[in-house]
């Protein structure tokens, strides 16, 4: 194992140095630096392609990066076992996928896997974290009903509170917005604000909309075909110019009148036909 | 929402075991229901014992007829089908929650077919014994395995591809099983056919020995393993995120399984079905889409005894090999399943 002579910034609880990352013969990224702020909801932002997920899964060590390592608290990932792990990072996963008929409650204790082992199958513990993730996603009513009778809403705040029963200081969120609709994205976004201002977790999301990561992100990341184009918090670095240079997007940037953050107004380009 | 739940041990403490409640209460009746049919299969038989004869001859030791009918004969037996019931059953509810298919089990995708190219070819090259054959299955049964696990992993393993690559061996092989027969002499043909249908007829200890030997190992280390294949059924990222070793954890649990069918049919030939069918009936008992694979086990084990009953004494003065009681009992199911589903659906 290559050692680097690598310090991450003071603050930063996850970085990554030189990333070269990807599948098979096709490199997503090359040379990549990258870190989170401990204590920040970092938003990652792009056109699709660009290595979003890609470089979510490699912080997460779904994904080996080709070359350059990722730290954790200063320790490389590979120092630590799978359970270590997974009791310092939570993963909302697109792919997820729950087995037929199975209820809320059950889902939701599964979570717990990293903190179990197979003489201590059931601890207080365990039936806390249960009970505060349904509490803190609004489940606790329907904890018995089947996750496949929910709607698609409630179906993403169960793995939402899975990943909260897990219980880790940091939580990586694949697109957990995408296919919900506006309410229920806001709802969602509105829990993540919460866990990370009060729950005092670090979250990294990768969110498509942009007027949305503005609002709820201390961080912006922003990439472009592989590449971090810009990064810092939305006031500092959205501008006009940079979604021109990020999505090749013409458009006005004003201030929202709720939040007083970034807002893009795309421009219309007409397309002649 | 404890009520749901049995908690084994205690809370604060170095150990703990939850239990889900219907869970539990259909294993201690699956548990019950095994000793009961084990229990009848002791007291059934041309020759009537009383139960006192019974319980005199399973506690004192002695040389009467009872003793042979009871110990050598019919006990033998009974383990083997609690034993092969279980291990059949487990190995199916792995391979069906890994390959996420209920069609998935050792059987269909072409494990049995290359046991018994292992039995045909010990018996007519080297006209072998019993424990040739048993070999010859082993050995033909981890080989085709094998094979098809290495053409069907890909940085892992490829679900679809690994069923239709069995079904694939397993057609190959048949054509040379059948060539093989052909060419066999009637006597050995006959040996290899009768092994093929999966028996429990003529079990005795010598022969149940080694079978136990080699799967209540294999069964406990499968039921060990229960807890990340539950999580893998979630998806591999997510497995992977809560702390699952997934590439080691499954192939471990493959072997296993594997393995534990293999020695299970090496005694009694490929006994179809209950590797098929007790995880889905178990599944319906416990209305856990996956249920324990203990439970599974209990059910394999009920379902192998209930069926052997059947083959032993159904049909007055012929033993049926169990294997075709199963393979009727198969279709059976299957059939009433589609049915059921199909009203359900239409309904």
């Amino acid at each position: 194992m290559t050692t680097y002579a690598y310090h991450p910034a003071d603050g930063a609880v996850l970085s990554g140095h030189q990333l070269t990352f990807g599948y098979r013969d096709h490199p997503v990224a090359c040379n990549l630096d990258v870190q989170i702020p401990s204590g920040s909801f970092t938003a990652i932002i792009g056109p699709n392609g660009c290595g979003k997920s890609t470089l979510l899964r490699t912080l997460c060590r779904l994904l080996e990066p080709q070359h350059g390592e990722v730290q954790l608290q200063r320790h490389p990932l590979a120092h630590y076992s799978g359970r270590e792990l997974a009791k310092q990072i939570g993963l909302l996963a697109q792919s997820a996928s729950a087995p037929e008929g199975i209820r809320v409650l059950e889902l939701v204790a599964r979570g717990r896997y990293p903190h179990q082992s197979w003489l201590r199958q059931w601890h207080q513990d365990d039936e806390q974290a249960v009970t505060e993730a349904l509490q803190m996603t609004d489940l606790t009513e329907l904890a018995h009903c089947r996750v496949d009778t929910l709607s698609g809403g409630q179906r993403q705040r169960v793995w939402v509170a899975m990943v909260l029963a897990q219980q880790t200081p940091l939580i990586l969120l694949d697109e957990p917005t995408t296919y919900l609709d506006i309410s229920h994205q806001i709802e969602l976004l509105e829990l993540f604000h919460a866990l990370n201002h009060q729950g005092g977790r670090t979250l990294v999301a990768v969110l498509h909309d942009i007027n949305q990561a503005c609002r709820y992100a201390s961080h912006l990341i922003a990439m472009r075909a592989g590449c971090i184009v810009a990064e810092g918090s939305p006031n500092e670095i959205v501008t006009a110019e940079l979604m021109q240079q990020v999505f090749g997007l013409s458009c006005s940037v004003i201030p929202d009148p709720v939040s007083q953050t970034p807002l893009i107004i795309p421009h219309r380009s007409p397309i002649w036909l | 929402m404890n009520s749901a739940w049995w908690l084994i041990g205690s809370r604060q403490g170095a150990w703990s075991w939850r239990v889900n409640r219907p869970t539990a209460r259909l294993g201690l009746g699956l548990l019950l229901l095994c000793f009961a049919l084990g229990i009848w299969s002791l007291y059934l038989g041309s020759l009537r014992l009383t139960p006192e004869v019974i319980w005199q001859t399973l506690t004192q030791p002695g040389h009467s007829m009872a003793h042979t009918v009871i110990l050598q004969w019919r006990l033998p037996r009974i383990v083997m089908a609690w034993v092969a019931g279980m291990a059949l059953a487990i190995a199916g509810g792995i391979f069906q929650s890994l390959l996420r298919n209920p069609m998935g089990s050792p059987d269909v995708i072409g494990f049995n077919t290359g046991a018994w190219s292992g039995v045909l070819l010990t018996v007519v090259l080297f006209k072998g014994s019993e424990f040739a054959m048993a070999l010859g299955s082993l050995l033909g049964g981890c080989l085709t395995a094998g094979i098809i696990f290495l053409l069907a992993w890909q940085q892992g393993l490829a679900r679809m591809r690994l069923i239709i690559i069995g079904i694939a061996i397993s057609a190959l092989l048949n054509a040379v099983n059948i060539w093989v027969m052909m060419s066999a002499s009637q006597e050995s043909a006959l040996t290899a056919v009768l092994w093929s249908m999966g028996s429990l007829n003529g079990m005795t200890w010598r022969k149940c020995m080694p079978v136990l030997i080699g799967c209540i190992p294999l069964i406990l280390l499968c039921l060990s393993a229960n807890r990340p294949l539950r999580q893998l059924e979630l998806g591999d990222d997510i497995a992977q995120a809560t702390g699952v070793r997934i590439q080691s954890s499954r192939l471990l649990l493959l072997l296993s399984a594997t393995a534990v069918a293999a020695i299970a049919t090496t005694m009694t030939g490929p006994i179809p079905f209950i590797a098929l069918a007790a995880p889905q009936i178990a599944a319906r008992l416990c209305r856990d889409p996956s249920p324990s694979l203990l439970c599974t086990g209990l059910t394999g084990a009920a379902l192998l005894l209930s069926a052997d009953l059947l083959a032993q004494h159904a049909l007055e003065g012929i033993q049926l090999p169990v294997g075709i009681v199963t393979i009727s009992l198969g279709g059976l199911y299957l059939l009433i399943l589609l049915l059921s589903e199909a009203r359900r659906s239409s309904s």
